[in-house]
């Protein structure tokens, strides 16, 4: 059940310039998965929208989520200069996440792009979880592509606890010299899937390159958000098809997506 | 204590219900607010046919506020009634549909169709929304138009009319005698304020639209002096709305003249928003030794 609590602050630190890491403890986090986000609203009542941020990892025995976030302006810098102790409100936890049982059984590439990176950390242990309980035969093989702007690999060790990390790097610091899809032709993966979340030019590349393979691809969308539950119809993507909600082509990304099978949408 | 009001003959357990489009038709926030406690539920507009509405960003933030150009997506009048209004079926709260249209038949269509509907207790008439190129608003911003399309909805509505005004007119006391003049039941006001966005990273405006309606608790101010100034040039009832986030805030309108109030934007910061308006207006009538509602209704001196 979605609610707005009141979240205590954890732990927060910088892993690169303008990045945070935060660990909130909060009652929603045994409710969360990968792919799904919550809103962190900021203190300051001038500024009064929810951030949505997806979430990074969620651990239901401590009641904690981690979120990490790039300052892009006002609310998310306000933010970073929390510490331990200090209190948050959220709302959540919104949106739906990756469907894990569509992935059993297959070679899934996880593809994060800057900021949608974090995302990539609870799929990727969530698969990883998700394969102990599972037969051998719907095992997922666990790849992970992961694209930064420079040799500030945030997350790395993190996520080469649940597989195999393949690296790009905007200035050719750390492994392939340019984006996510610049890595899977420079190192020949194969995959049967995607997931992926990053910036659209980068979910744009992914949803071609799917087509072109004939693979599923499922992407995770971000937009300007108002309500976060779906009331306000501010952060729609344009539909293939007549949305069964909206009976136009638009979909609402807080709470239709914010994971989207790519084929299914015109970004 | 009695917190019960009245608006052209429909009777609201209490004076709170919600701006349209920022509660969609309830079903989206049930999940915080038990919609029985509202004095009535107020849709988001809907069509004769779907809208796709604006292309996005469709919202942006601004100082105490924000601003929205949805275009008024709707899914047209046919699913709103098999869905929107069976799912509001099995709740005792008033349902007040938001209509809206391109042209004066677009509205009557809608209007029409809604005429046998039990559900539906009052009609808004959207004459005031500033994010779509045509109808709606301008229908708001001339009293001679908005004189001819209350006239024709006035014709053909079973259920009471309230129209929503605009704030971007010169002279708001001259609109709300328009309104009452051609018939409306009742008024309600403020829609939001045009405004503008410009990211100077970018050099882009913020919003695809460019221009946005401005919501939220600074816009506040501007709607009670406008709640005031309306509810001095008429007699019909008013329902105020603008920014309103509290008691407090939904109390000044109260004063100002307002016999409901509208909580909008504020649903998005605070989903409970509206409960705790409603529990914070019986708080302060307790406190004030207030037996009832009606005695607040433009009671400043």
């Amino acid at each position: 059940m979605k609610k707005k609590t009141s979240a205590k602050i954890l732990s927060q630190k910088s892993l690169a310039p303008g990045i945070y890491d935060m660990w909130l403890e909060c009652d929603i986090a045994k409710d969360a998965h990968a792919g799904q986000f919550i809103g962190v609203y900021p203190n300051d009542k001038s500024t009064l929208l929810p951030r949505p941020i997806s979430i990074c990892e969620a651990d239901a025995s401590k009641s904690a989520l981690r979120l990490v976030y790039r300052v892009a302006g006002k609310g998310t810098a306000e933010f970073s200069r929390y510490n331990e102790g200090d209190c948050l409100d959220v709302l959540g936890v919104l949106g739906n996440g990756y469907d894990l049982s569509l992935l059993k059984g297959k070679r899934v590439m996880l593809m994060g792009g800057g900021i949608g990176i974090p995302p990539m950390l609870e799929l990727a242990k969530e698969l990883f979880e998700q394969n102990k309980a599972v037969t051998d035969g719907e095992k997922a093989e666990i790849i992970i592509v992961v694209g930064y702007r420079d040799s500030k690999t945030f997350l790395k060790e993190d996520l080469e606890k649940y597989g195999k990390v393949y690296i790009a790097s905007e200035d050719g610091s750390v492994g392939t010299k340019g984006n996510v899809m610049n890595a899977v032709a420079e190192e020949n993966i194969e995959a049967d899937a995607i997931c992926a979340c990053g910036p659209m030019p980068m979910l744009r590349a992914i949803k071609k390159f799917a087509e072109e393979k004939n693979i599923p691809a499922y992407i995770s969308l971000e937009e300007h958000m108002a309500c976060g539950v779906g009331a306000c119809l501010g952060c729609v993507v344009k539909t293939k098809e007549v949305d069964h909600h909206s009976h136009v082509n638009n979909a609402r990304i807080c709470t239709d997506g914010p994971v989207f099978l790519a084929e299914d949408v015109e970004i | 204590m009695r917190t019960e009001i009245e608006i052209a003959g429909v009777k609201w357990k209490n004076p709170v219900t919600v701006g349209s489009g920022t509660f969609g038709s309830g079903m989206e926030y049930d999940e915080f607010v038990d919609l029985n406690k509202l004095g009535a539920v107020t849709s988001k507009g809907v069509a004769n046919i779907p809208w796709p509405g604006n292309p996005t960003p469709r919202v942006t933030e601004v100082y105490g506020g924000m601003l929205n150009a949805i275009g008024l997506q709707n899914p047209g009048i046919d699913v709103f009634c098999e869905r929107d209004l069976k799912f509001l079926e099995s709740y005792d709260t008033k349902v007040i549909v938001n209509v809206c249209g391109k042209s004066i038949q677009d509205y009557v269509d809608v209007v029409e169709r809604l005429s046998d509907e039990k559900r539906v207790d009052m009609l808004e008439i959207n004459v005031s929304c500033p994010n779509v190129k045509e109808g709606a608003i301008a229908f708001g911003q001339k009293a001679e138009a908005l004189t001819e399309i209350t006239k024709e909805i006035k014709k053909h509505a079973k259920q009471p009319v309230i129209m929503k005004l605009s704030p971007n007119v010169t002279d708001i006391a001259e609109m709300a005698r328009a309104a009452e003049a051609a018939g409306a039941d009742a008024i309600s006001l403020i829609n939001t304020i045009t405004g503008m966005k410009i990211d100077i990273n970018r050099r882009t405006f913020a919003l695809a639209n460019k221009t946005g309606g401005m919501s939220g608790p600074a816009i506040k101010p501007v709607a009670v002096r406008m709640v005031y100034q309306a509810a001095q040039a008429v007699k019909i009832p008013i329902i105020g709305m603008g920014g309103i986030a509290t008691a407090e805030d939904a109390l000044e309108f109260i004063l100002a003249g307002a016999t409901a109030v509208s909580v909008g934007a504020a649903n998005f910061v605070n989903p409970y928003a509206t409960l705790q308006v409603i529990e914070g207006i019986e708080d302060y009538m307790r406190r004030n030794n207030v037996e009832d509602i009606k005695d607040l209704i433009g009671a400043v001196r």
